[in-house]
């Protein structure tokens, strides 16, 4: 029997590029079953997604996609958003697009509250590439640019998302798919930006060289076994914190989004000119 | 109100490219801080509203070239402006645009390396900035006239071509008051792309039809594209074969490259019996033009060729308005960049003189005729 979601792939086409074991997969599946559950209008859908592993995920759904420019993906569902507002834009992204390379427009998308639901893959490595640290490595972990150990912090970019003004914002990983399918169901029925951290498996690189872990269930297991709801969290010190992966949603607020600040003034703009 | 403002008649040169813009049916602008291209923004802010259009400051110059891609591919007719330093960084979006065939208008006022003063030295970088294969259209206006009406024209090429159109402006006229005649709309031909008229499943968005340009959907449609900077197929799909590459990069190139001289805007003036002509763009036609008249007045035979674009080359103008002279001044606002690409479509026949001043001002009509009286 035909999968039904495969509907919403382009062409109908598969196996993707992905490695096998790959959480792009993952995700990609969570994204159909949110569209499938919320029964969205795929017509009026826009995908768009840098470059990187997990922006690749827009090219395999059956709706309009940008395949786009490494780290871009926001300011393009920025002047898309804008230019047709009932339009609803998901973007795919990785953890090197938005939080490294796009980082400045992640930034401000936020801040703006843009009716967009950005789903970041965090693999903690620029997989695509071949394994090079990220902004997301863990400390002393090795890469192929880290190759004594990563020097560097990880960064948690919920924490900067919430921080710049996401309305809705959650982690979860590959290792939770009820949790992740809803809190993409969520974010895609949230008005205003909303960020969901996928963290997943890099079996083929970031799992064989940096974790030392290659099968890819071992590589899932590894995530959920490092996994602390952010209530046990609050009650953990920052060294019991070191490796951990915090899960939950963190922010679910409503508040005026671009679009809501734009059709104001554009009323007024409006009378003005009668 | 009208939404042209058609009884202005002195005009800012930042501001006339706005309202070009807005006649061309420009409705969404993005832009970044920058001078001397603030005034575009500024009027961009207060205009966009009122004709149903809408502006955003983006973060950054990649923020700017960027939205206007994702406006365009939503269907609307989109720009961006900035000046040199930020030109630069919208080389990587220029690249996009080339690849996946968005219409979008970018305007550059050029300045100097590190400040504000005039200058011509993007002329390359308009061409080249961009990596991989292809040919760019840029207009090179040169008073704030032109810049009216070469930024409308510059939205009805990135229209009928599917690509950047670049409006070469300078902090000469971007920055100069003028009189200024703007058309009423029913006096402009607006162009806009075509769009497909097949069922969504045999719609192929990158099949060039006779001119080579592809029909083009919108987001919101049934077509559902793809749009991707890595090779694609004519169906969209990203592909690879060196023959699939061969032919993408073929075609976008060409759909300009061959429709050079009907693109080809210019002025030739007493350029039938000239021993000496004069090639220039932008504001150093201003000079030219003025220094032409006074060499005529003395009995040398001067002819002028004034572009209003230099790329694609207009090579049949440069050597139809050449056929008697013997020598061939190209003055410019910067090193001498242009005059290379003048000697090279000219070839061994004549003798092209580079004549550079790159202090921040153009050549005085004097200046030029001095020129002009030593190659006589």
């Amino acid at each position: 029997m035909e999968n039904p979601n495969l509907k919403y792939i382009r062409g109908k086409r598969l196996p993707t590029m992905f490695c096998p074991g790959c959480g792009c997969g993952q995700i990609l599946n969570a994204l159909l079953y949110a569209i499938d559950e919320l029964k969205l209008d795929t017509n009026k859908m826009v995908a768009i997604g840098g470059v990187g592993c997990s922006s690749r995920i827009p090219a395999y759904l059956d709706m309009y996609a940008i395949h786009g420019i490494h780290g871009r993906n926001l300011a393009y569902a920025t002047g898309v958003k804008l230019a047709k507002p009932e339009l609803k834009v998901v973007v795919l992204t990785g953890d090197g697009d938005c939080g490294a390379i796009g980082g400045n427009h992640l930034i401000h998308a936020a801040r703006r509250n843009l009716d967009v639901t950005v789903i970041m893959d965090n693999n903690g490595t620029y997989a695509m590439t071949g394994g090079q640290m990220g902004p997301t490595t863990e400390t002393g972990r090795y890469s192929t640019t880290s190759p004594r150990g990563n020097l560097e912090k990880p960064f948690d970019i919920c924490k900067l998302v919430e921080t710049a003004g996401g309305t809705y914002v959650a982690r979860w990983t590959t290792a939770h798919p009820v949790a992740l399918i809803r809190a993409i169901k969520e974010g895609l029925s949230h008005r205003g930006f909303s960020f969901i951290e996928v963290v997943a498996q890099c079996p083929t690189i970031y799992g064989r060289y940096s974790l030392g872990i290659s099968d890819p269930v071992g590589t899932i297991e590894y995530l959920r076994n490092n996994s602390v709801t952010k209530e046990q969290a609050s009650k953990m010190t920052t060294e019991q914190l070191v490796g951990k992966i915090v899960v939950g949603k963190f922010v679910d607020k409503q508040l005026s989004t671009l679009e809501d600040a734009y059709r104001e003034m554009e009323v007024k703009v409006a009378a003005e000119m009668r | 109100m009208t939404q042209t403002y058609a009884n202005l008649r002195f005009m800012l040169g930042n501001h006339a490219i706005v309202e070009g813009a807005i006649a061309a049916g420009c409705r969404f602008y993005a832009g970044y801080p920058i001078t001397p291209a603030n005034e575009i923004s500024e009027r961009m802010a207060q205009r966009m509203p009122e004709v149903g259009g809408r502006f955003i400051q983006m973060e950054d110059e990649l923020g700017s070239i960027y939205s206007v891609c994702g406006a365009s591919l939503a269907g609307k007719k989109a720009m961006t402006a900035t000046a040199s330093a930020g030109y630069n960084y919208m080389q990587e979006g220029i690249e996009y645009a080339v690849a996946a065939e968005i219409p979008i208008v970018i305007v550059d006022v050029m300045r100097q390396r590190g400040e504000n003063f005039p200058t011509q030295s993007d002329v390359m970088q308009a061409r080249y900035g961009a990596a991989g294969d292809h040919e760019m259209i840029v207009l090179t206006p040169s008073s704030v006239q032109e810049l009216f009406d070469l930024t409308f024209e510059a939205f009805n090429l990135a229209e009928r071509f599917r690509n950047p159109v670049i409006v070469l402006s300078e902090a000469t006229i971007s920055l100069m008051r003028e009189g200024i005649r703007i058309p009423q709309p029913n006096e402009l031909r607006v162009v806009s792309r075509k769009k497909p008229t097949v069922p969504p499943a045999e719609f192929m968005p990158f099949r060039g039809e006779e001119d080579l340009v592809p029909r083009m959907s919108e987001f919101g449609d049934e077509y559902k594209v793809l749009y991707t900077h890595n090779p694609h197929d004519e169906w969209g799909r990203i592909a690879w074969t060196p023959k699939l590459y061969e032919d993408l990069y073929d075609r976008i190139t060409r759909k300009i490259a061959d429709k050079a001289d009907e693109i080809a805007m210019y002025d030739a003036q007493m350029t039938d019996d000239a021993d000496i002509v004069v090639v220039a763009y932008g504001s150093e036609t201003r000079g030219c033009t003025e220094a032409v008249r006074m060499a005529r007045s003395s009995g040398i035979r001067t002819g002028m060729l004034k572009l209003k674009n230099i790329w694609p080359v207009p090579a049949k103008a440069m050597l139809d308005s050449t056929r008697k002279a013997k020598t061939v001044l190209v003055p410019e606002m910067n090193t001498g960049r242009y005059f290379h690409v003048v000697r090279e479509v000219l070839g061994g026949n004549v003798n092209t003189v580079s004549v550079p001043k790159n202090q921040g001002r153009i050549h005085s009509p004097e200046e030029i005729l001095e020129e002009i009286k030593r190659a006589s």
